[in-house]
C-alpha cells in the first residue's frame, strides 16, 4: 500500500513507529517533513536552553529511516492534494501518488493581529529554529516579555529568566493558566511565578507595539495596553495559543471546523475516507487536543485501522502538569467544577503557597477533577482515582490536607488500581504492561522505560511507575533488596553493625563469615571504609590495600591518562606565603600543572605513580600533609575571613574552620564530606551548601546540616543554634558518626537525610535531644578516631614495604610512555589522541 | 602453575618479578619488550594464590591502568575493574564483560622458583 504522511512531528512520527512495529501489511511510506530535521521532542523543547542539543531531542532511533519501506523527504512541504488523482504535490514540484494519506501537520503559534507584531525581536516558540532565534535575541536583550500566561507562556518565561533577562508575562485574562485553574489557584500560582523573578501583568490587552524610548538594549519596543499603561521591552515572545495547520485540507475541500481544525471521525478519518488526520491539526467532536498523549492515541487508532483493525478514538483526558522546576502546578479533569451538582473541597495555605482543590460527584463518592498548586505530589494518585472511577474514601478532604506528623496519608495504594489503569498516558502503558515487564525481569525504572516506553516522554508518570515497580517486586518476593552486591546479602548499615558488634577487623574475616565469592569493586571499598571508620586502620596496610580504589590505593586522584593529582591539605583555606612558595617550587620541579580548586586549595596534576613518594617527601618535609582529595572522607572546611579582618564578622570563622578540618581529617565515611564556616549571615563560605555548615551569629554558632552542591543541590537545614565552641563540636561529632553508622554506600548526607524517616525532626531528636541515648557513644567513637590520626602520605613513604609499591613498572624504572603532555598557557596538559599520534612527526611535546 | 590465555608454540617465557613483589589481591605492571602487561596475584577462599596476566592498556579509557584496578569475582569469573570507568575484564580470558568488542589479550602465567613468568 502506498502511504503518504505529511508532517514528521511528534504524532506523525509515532504513527511511523507503530506501523513499523506491526509490520504486518507491507507499506511503502513517503514522509514529507517541512522542517530541516526529522521528528524531535517538542515537549522537552525548553531543555534546549539548559544545554540539550538537537540530537538529544531527536525522537528518531538510529537507523530508523534506513528501512527500505520508508522514504523521508526533509525540507519538503506538501503544497496541495489532488484527491481525484490521489496525488500530493510537494514544494519541489514532485507529485507523489497515494492509496492512503495521513495529515499530521500539527499547529502553529497564534500571533494576535497587533500592529507591530512583525518587528524584529518579536518571536514565537514552537520549533528548534524558534529557540535559536530566542537565544540570539536573548544575547542582545536585557528585558524580555511573553505574551500569554498559559502553560507554554510560563515555560517560556522561565526560559527567559534563565537566560538572565528581566522577564514579564502579559496575560489578557484575569489570571494565569486560565484554562486549567480557578481564581484561588491563580492567586497562589501568580505568587510563585513572581517568586521566580517574573513580573506578571494580567488583564492586559495589547493594542500595539512601537519603538521604545531606550531604542537599544533595555527598551527596543514599547507595548501599549488598552488600559493606557505601557511596558518597554527588548524582545517579545508570543505564546497566545495555537491554531491547527489545516490549510492543505481546507484547499482540498475537506470538512473543516468552524474555528479551524480538520474534522475527523472515531477512526480519525476526514471527510475523505482515504485521508486521515491526527495530532494537533485534527478536530474530534468539536475539540482540538493541544497535548501529545491524545495525538499518540490517534496515531495508534490509524495504525490499527490501516492494518485492518478497528479500535476507536474516544476522546482523551486533558489533565496536565506544568513542567517548571520548583513550581508544582497540576490540573486534573473538571478543575472548574462545571459538572452540574459537583462539590468542591479547597485547601489553601498562603504562607507556604499551597492551593489544592478536589472536585467530586454530588454524592462525594467519585473524583471529577482537581487543582494542585505548590505541591503536586498527589497528581498521579488523584489522576488514577478519576480515570478509574475509584471510590473515594469517606472523608475525601484528607486526600489533599497536609498530613499531621507521622500519620500516613489516606491515599490509595497502587494495589487499588485495576490492571487496565493507564499509568503512562503519553505512551499508553497500562499497569498490567508494567507488571508484566517486572515479571519478565525489569528491576529498575530505567529498564522499564526502555522496554515499555512508559515514563519516557513527559515523565509525569515516573513516581507512580516507581511505586508499582516496588510493590510488584515485593509481591513477587524479588526482595527489593538492599544487598550491597552479589557477595554480601546485607546493606551497608548491616555490614557496619556486623563489623562493630563482632569486632571484625579484616575483609577476609567478614567475607568468610558473611559473604561469598571474592568480593568486588563495590564491596571491597565499602568494607575498607567501614573498617577505617570503626578501627581507623591504615588504609595501605597489606591487608587493607587490596580493598582500596585506585585513588585510595595511591593516595591521589587518578586522571584520564592514568597520572595522578596531588592535593595537600590547606585547612580552612589559610596558607602562609612560605607555604605557597613550597607548593610552587615542588610543582615547578616536577613539572606539574597547578590549579586553585573550588575547595580553597591547590591541586597539582600530572604525576606518575613512581614520582608520588618523592613529591610527598618534599611536601611533608615542608609541613604539608595529605588533603584526602581521593578519599570518601573530609575534603575541605571552607572559611570566610571572619571577625579577624572583616568589619561584619561576628566570630572567628577561620580558626573554627581550621579546628574542624583538623579534627575530622582522615575520617572515612560512606561518601565525601564537605564543610564551611562563615563569620556572619552574609555567608561568604557558602556553609549552607555543605554536609555540615557553621554560621556565626551574635549569640554563637548556628549549625546547618545535609546541604549539597554538586549534582543535585540542596540547602542545608538548621539543626541547632546559638552554640558555644564545645557544644558545636559535640553536635558535629554526633551528627557525623550517626551518618557514618546509618548511611548507604556513596550516599551523601543530603540524600541520606531525604531518605531518613522522620526527617529533620528525627535528626534533631537523635543529635540534639539525644532521644536514643546514644549521644555519648557517638562522641566516644569519634574521639577514638580523632586520637589516632596519622598522615597517610608520611606513613606510606616511611614504610619501605609500602613505598616499594609506588612504581610504574615492577621490573623497570621507566615511566609510562603513554603519559604525554603538551603545553598550554604556560603549563602542561595531557596530549589528545591526535597529538599523541603526531608526536613522532616533530610536534613539540613534553614527555613525562 | 597457573595457566591463563593460550600459549602459542612460539611463545617465550619471561620472568617479570618475584612473587613477593605482588601483594595478595593486587596487581603490578611489567614492561616486556616495550609491552605493558598487568600481572595479578589473586588469593582464593582457601588461601591459594593464583596468578593472571592481561594487557595493562584499558581500551575504554585509552590509558595504561588495568594493573591498578580492584580485583574481585562476578559469578564464577575472576575479574579486575578498570580504575577509570570501572568496566570489568575477565582475568583468565581478557574479555570485557560490559563490551566484548573492547576485550584485551590474556597471557599465560606460571610460577617457578618464587618467580612469576609470563608467556609472550
Ligand atoms: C579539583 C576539583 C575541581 C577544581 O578544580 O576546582 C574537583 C575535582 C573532582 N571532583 Fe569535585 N572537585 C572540586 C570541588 C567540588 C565542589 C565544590 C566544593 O567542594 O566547594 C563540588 C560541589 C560541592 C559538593 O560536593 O556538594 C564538587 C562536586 C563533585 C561531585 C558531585 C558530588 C555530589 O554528591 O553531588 C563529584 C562526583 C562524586 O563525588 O561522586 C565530584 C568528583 C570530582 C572528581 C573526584 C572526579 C573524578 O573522579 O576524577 C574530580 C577529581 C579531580 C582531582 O584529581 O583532583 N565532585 N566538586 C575541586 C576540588 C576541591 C578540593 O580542594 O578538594
Ligand atoms: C514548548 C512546548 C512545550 C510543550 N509541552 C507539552 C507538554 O508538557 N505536554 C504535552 O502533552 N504537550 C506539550 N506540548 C505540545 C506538543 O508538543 C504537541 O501536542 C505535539 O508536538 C503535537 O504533535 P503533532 O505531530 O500533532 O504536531 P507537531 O509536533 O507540531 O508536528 C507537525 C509537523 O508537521 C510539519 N508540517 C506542517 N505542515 C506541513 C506540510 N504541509 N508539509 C510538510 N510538513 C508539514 C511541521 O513543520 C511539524 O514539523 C508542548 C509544545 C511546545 C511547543
Ligand atoms: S565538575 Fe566534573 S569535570 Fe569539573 S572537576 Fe568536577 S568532576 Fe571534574
Ligand atoms: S505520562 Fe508522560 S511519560 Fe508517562
Amino acid at each position: 500500500m502506498k502511504l503518504v504522511v505529511i508532517g514528521n512531528g511528534m504524532v506523525g512520527h509515532s504513527l511511523l513507529e507503530k506501523l513499523c512495529e506491526q509490520s504486518a501489511a507491507d507499506f511503502d511510506i513517503t514522509v514529507l517533513c517541512e522542517e530541516p530535521r526529522p521528528a524531535y521532542d517538542r515537549v522537552h523543547l525548553s531543555s534546549y536552553f539548559s544545554g540539550s542539543t538537537a540530537e538529544d531531542l531527536s525522537l528518531v532511533k538510529p537507523g530508523f529511516f534506513d528501512q527500505d519501506r520508508l522514504r523521508l523527504k526533509l525540507n519538503t512541504r506538501g503544497v496541495s492534494i489532488d484527491r481525484q488523482a490521489r496525488v500530493v504535490v510537494t514544494s519541489d514540484g514532485t507529485r507523489i501518488g497515494y492509496d492512503k494519506l495521513v495529515l499530521a501537520t500539527g499547529s502553529y503559534p497564534f500571533v494576535p493581529p497587533v500592529p507591530g507584531r512583525d518587528r524584529p525581536g518579536c518571536l514565537v516558540y514552537r520549533t528548534i529554529e524558534d529557540l535559536e532565534a530566542m537565544t540570539d535575541w536573548g544575547r542582545k536583550s536585557r528585558i524580555g516579555t511573553v505574551i500569554g500566561g498559559g502553560l507554554l507562556g510560563l515555560e517560556c518565561a522561565k526560559a527567559l529568566t534563565d537566560m538572565g533577562l528581566q522577564t514579564h508575562v502579559v496575560e489578557f485574562a484575569p489570571r494565569l493558566m486560565a484554562v486549567q485553574i480557578d481564581d484561588g489557584g491563580g492567586r497562589v500560582l501568580r505568587a510563585k511565578i513572581e517568586a521566580l523573578g517574573v513580573s506578571v501583568h494580567t488583564q492586559k490587552n495589547t493594542l500595539e507595539i512601537t519603538d521604545g524610548s531606550g531604542m537599544g538594549v533595555g527598551g527596543r519596543h514599547a507595548m501599549k495596553f488598552a488600559d493606557g499603561s505601557q511596558l518597554e521591552t527588548d524582545m517579545i515572545v508570543f505564546s497566545a495559543g495555537i491554531r491547527p495547520r489545516d490549510e492543505l485540507a481546507r484547499n482540498a475541500g475537506l470538512a473543516i471546523g468552524e474555528r479551524g481544525g480538520i474534522v475527523i471521525d472515531n477512526h480519525c478519518r476526514t471527510s475523505d475516507p482515504d485521508i486521515y488526520a491526527i495530532g494537533e491539526c485534527a478536530l474530534w467532536n468539536g475539540r482540538i487536543y493541544g497535548l501529545v498523549a491524545p495525538g499518540y492515541e490517534m496515531a495508534r487508532v490509524v495504525a490499527q485501522h490501516l492494518s485492518g483493525g478497528s479500535i476507536e478514538f474516544n476522546g482523551a483526558d486533558m489533565s496536565t502538569k506544568l513542567k517548571l522546576m520548583g513550581v508544582d502546578v497540576a490540573s486534573i479533569g473538571d478543575a472548574h467544577a462545571a459538572t452540574p451538582g459537583a462539590r468542591a473541597y479547597v485547601f489553601t495555605d498562603e504562607r507556604k503557597q499551597l492551593y489544592k482543590k478536589l472536585v467530586t460527584s454530588p454524592d462525594g463518592q467519585h473524583l471529577l477533577g482537581a487543582v494542585l498548586i505548590g505541591d503536586a505530589g498527589e497528581y498521579g494518585t488523584l489522576l488514577q482515582m478519576m480515570l478509574n472511577d475509584i471510590r473515594l474514601p469517606d472523608a475525601p478532604e484528607f486526600l489533599i490536607l497536609p498530613s499531621s506528623d507521622g500519620k500516613a496519608r489516606a491515599g490509595i495504594g497502587v494495589d487499588a488500581l485495576p490492571g487496565t489503569a493507564q499509568i503512562c498516558s503519553c505512551n499508553d502503558v497500562s499497569k498490567d504492561t508494567i507488571c508484566s515487564a517486572v515479571e519478565a525481569g525489569s528491576r529498575t525504572v530505567a529498564e522499564l522505560k526502555a522496554c515499555t516506553k512508559a515514563g519516557s516522554s513527559c515523565g509525569g508518570c515516573v513516581p507512580l511507575m516507581t511505586q508499582i515497580l516496588k510493590a510488584e517486586l515485593k509481591r513477587q518476593g524479588v526482595a527489593v533488596n538492599n544487598h550491597l552486591c552479589e557477595h554480601f546479602a546485607y546493606s551497608r548499615q548491616e555490614l557496619y553493625h556486623l563489623v562493630r558488634v563482632q569486632q571484625i577487623k579484616t575483609f577476609d574475616d567478614l567475607l568468610q563469615r558473611h559473604g561469598r565469592g571474592l568480593g568486588c569493586d563495590i564491596c571491597k571499598p565499602t568494607v575498607g571504609s567501614i573498617l577505617a571508620s570503626c578501627w581507623n586502620q591504615f588504609v595501605l596496610s597489606k591487608r587493607n590495600a587490596p580493598l582500596q580504589d585506585s585513588n585510595d590505593y595511591f593516595l591521589g586522584n587518578i586522571q584520564k591518562d592514568g597520572s595522578y593529582s596531588i592535593v595537600p591539605r590547606i585547612a580552612g583555606g589559610e596558607i602562609t606565603p612560605d607555604g605557597l612558595i613550597v607548593l610552587g617550587q615542588v610543582a615547578k620541579k616536577y613539572g606539574l600543572y597547578t590549579k586553585i580548586t573550588g575547595g580553597q586549595r591547590i591541586d597539582m596534576f600530572g604525576a606518575q605513580v613512581h614520582q608520588l613518594p618523592q613529591i610527598w617527601r618534599e611536601l611533608t618535609d615542608a609541613g604539608f600533609e595529605t588533603g584526602h582529595a581521593y578519599g570518601k572522607s573530609i575534603r575541605t572546611v571552607k572559611s570566610c575571613v571572619g571577625s579577624t579582618w572583616c568589619r561584619y564578622g561576628m566570630l572567628d570563622s577561620v580558626s573554627m574552620a581550621i579546628q574542624l578540618e583538623h579534627r575530622y581529617k582522615g575520617l572515612r565515611a560512606p561518601h565525601k564530606l564537605k564543610s564551611g564556616v562563615s563569620g556572619c549571615t552574609r555567608e561568604c563560605a557558602e556553609a549552607q551548601s555543605k554536609d555540615f555548615g557553621v554560621i556565626a551569629t551574635e549569640k554563637g554558632w548556628n549549625l546547618y546540616v545535609c546541604g549539597n552542591g554538586g549534582m543535585k543541590p540542596r540547602h542545608a537545614e538548621l539543626l541547632a543554634s546559638d552554640l558555644d565552641d564545645a557544644t558545636l563540636v559535640r553536635m558535629i561529632d554526633r551528627f557525623l558518626m550517626f551518618y557514618i553508622r546509618t548511611a548507604d554506600r556513596l550516599q551523601r548526607t543530603s540524600v541520606w537525610r531525604d531518605n531518613l524517616e522522620g526527617g529533620l525532626d528525627y535528626l534533631k531528636d537523635v543529635i540534639v535531644h539525644d532521644r536514643l541515648g546514644i549521644g555519648a557513644e557517638l562522641e566516644a567513637e569519634m574521639a577514638a578516631i580523632v586520637d589516632v590520626y596519622e598522615d597517610e602520605w608520611k606513613k606510606a613513604i616511611d614504610d619501605p614495604e609500602v613505598a616499594k609499591r609506588f612504581r610504574t613498572f615492577v621490573n623497570s624504572d621507566a615511566g609510562d610512555n603513554n603519559v604525554v603532555f603538551v603545553e598550554e598557557r604556560g603549563q602542561i596538559r595531557p596530549a589528545t589522541a591526535d597529538e599523541k599520534r603526531s608526536r613522532f612527526k616533530g610536534i613539540a611535546v613534553v614527555a613525562a | 602453575m597457573d595457566g591463563a590465555g593460550a600459549v602459542s608454540p612460539a611463545a617465550q617465557w619471561v620472568s617479570v618479578c618475584r612473587i613477593e613483589d605482588i601483594w595478595p589481591d593486587t596487581g603490578v605492571c611489567a614492561l616486556v619488550d616495550g609491552r605493558q602487561i598487568a600481572v595479578f596475584r589473586v588469593r582464593d577462599r582457601d588461601g591459594h594464590d593464583r596468578y593472571h596476566a592481561i594487557d595493562n592498556h584499558d581500551p575504554q579509557s585509552q590509558a595504561n591502568v588495568l594493573s591498578r584496578g580492584l580485583i574481585g569475582s562476578i559469578g564464577a569469573r575472576t575479574v579486575v575493574a578498570s580504575p577509570i570507568y570501572k568496566q570489568h575484564y575477565d582475568l583468565t580470558t581478557g574479555e570485557c564483560l560490559e563490551d566484548a568488542a573492547h576485550s584485551v589479550r590474556a597471557y599465560a602465567v606460571r610460577v617457578d622458583d618464587d618467580h612469576v613468568w609470563i608467556a609472550v
